[in-house]
């Protein structure tokens, strides 16, 4: 039951890295991301690494996906403003 | 470089890769089966020696706490160095650091939200915060433990945030209180450990009396130090998220006219 669970969740990582890698769009690519996480964190709670989990789950689908949206939003308005400068000369 | 060219480059490099995978993987124990001589060991010993009923906040904040207190600076020295990275600039800087967010309005970023959402996260703050702080003082009993409680910690403001609940949310993360928290989180490990080497015992020895098996108040140091280590971490993570908000929405002010 545990493999055929593991295999399966193993599975649904591997096609949700690739949809993680093919978004275009770097917000639905950071939401993808947290997604990503939280399918990882399940993993290790079903190979019986709840603490794992429970450190995958903080990381890898709160503090890592924020800190990427947090330096995408400042990147963005940088790129903005130089884009502005640029723009009078 | 041509497609071909770039197709047998790929076919060359997959064809190395599975050749090493696969040799790598035929040396893997089998599925379930562990080989390793100190995972059972302490297994075994862990609740009869430090009285805990979680093995792995055993081993990470006792057994090899010396290592955990190094992965406690380093996360300290990230947070410092974002804090100095994205230090105000001279011109909004003026005196007290809860002064440079600017009004609590600024730092509303968007249209109004839908009133579900507004309304899940606010109730969802309370609970938040409670599962954080039994997180990180529950580490000796259940799994979890300093860490994972100090990120829950940390992420409750950031709820109080998305419900636009910008005032109360401002008044939390820019408390002066929270940059001496982070310190003193991080001293706390490093004094728990001297303390040992004060009562004649090595550094990070479990000094503490270890209690009854099972209570909260057991395992000597490891509940300590495990309730430093929320503190710091949570302290930690709201000072990176303010710094960066608050470098996000300076930006923003500055591109208005």
């Amino acid at each position: 039951m545990t493999a055929v669970l593991g295999v399966g969740l193993l599975a649904l990582i591997a096609v949700s890295a690739l949809a993680l890698v093919r978004t275009d769009d770097v917000t639905c690519q950071t939401m993808a991301l947290s997604f990503y996480g939280l399918l990882l964190a399940l993993m290790f709670f079903v190979f019986r690494a709840p603490d794992v989990a429970l450190a995958q789950i903080t990381v890898g689908a709160i503090a890592l996906p924020l800190m990427v949206m947090l330096a995408i939003t400042r990147m963005k308005h940088r790129e903005a403003r130089r884009r502005k400068e640029k723009e009078p000369s | 470089m041509k497609r071909s060219h770039r197709l047998w480059l790929f076919a060359v490099g997959a064809l190395g890769m599975g050749f090493v995978y696969c040799a790598g993987a035929r040396n893997l124990p089998p599925w379930g089966q562990y080989r390793g001589p100190y995972g059972d060991a302490i297994a075994q010993l862990a609740v009869y020696e430090r009285h805990t009923t979680d093995t792995v906040n055993a081993v990470t904040y006792d057994y090899r706490g010396f290592d955990t207190l190094g992965e406690e600076f380093i996360l300290f020295s990230a947070v410092t160095g974002v804090m100095l990275l994205l230090r105000p600039e001279k011109q909004d800087s003026g005196g007290k650091r809860d002064e440079k967010g600017g009004n609590p309005a600024s730092f509303r970023d968007r249209a109004a939200l839908s009133e579900t959402v507004q309304m899940f996260t606010t109730a969802i703050f309370g609970f938040a915060v409670i599962f954080g702080i039994y997180m990180a003082t529950h580490g000796q009993l259940t799994p979890g433990g300093g860490f994972q409680g100090g990120v829950i910690l940390a992420a409750a403001p950031m709820l109080l945030y998305i419900a636009e609940n910008t005032e109360a949310f401002q008044r939390i993360v820019s408390h002066p209180l929270v940059e001496f928290l982070e310190g003193a989180g991080a001293a706390g490990y490093a004094l728990i450990g001297m303390a040992a080497l004060a009562m004649g015992a090595a550094f990070l020895t479990n000094v503490i009396p270890l209690g009854t098996t099972g209570d909260v108040f057991s395992s000597g140091t490891i509940a300590a130090i495990s309730a430093c280590v929320g503190v710091e971490v949570a302290a930690g993570f709201t000072l990176i998220i303010f710094e960066y908000l608050r470098e996000i929405l300076s930006q923003k002010k500055n591109e208005e006219p």
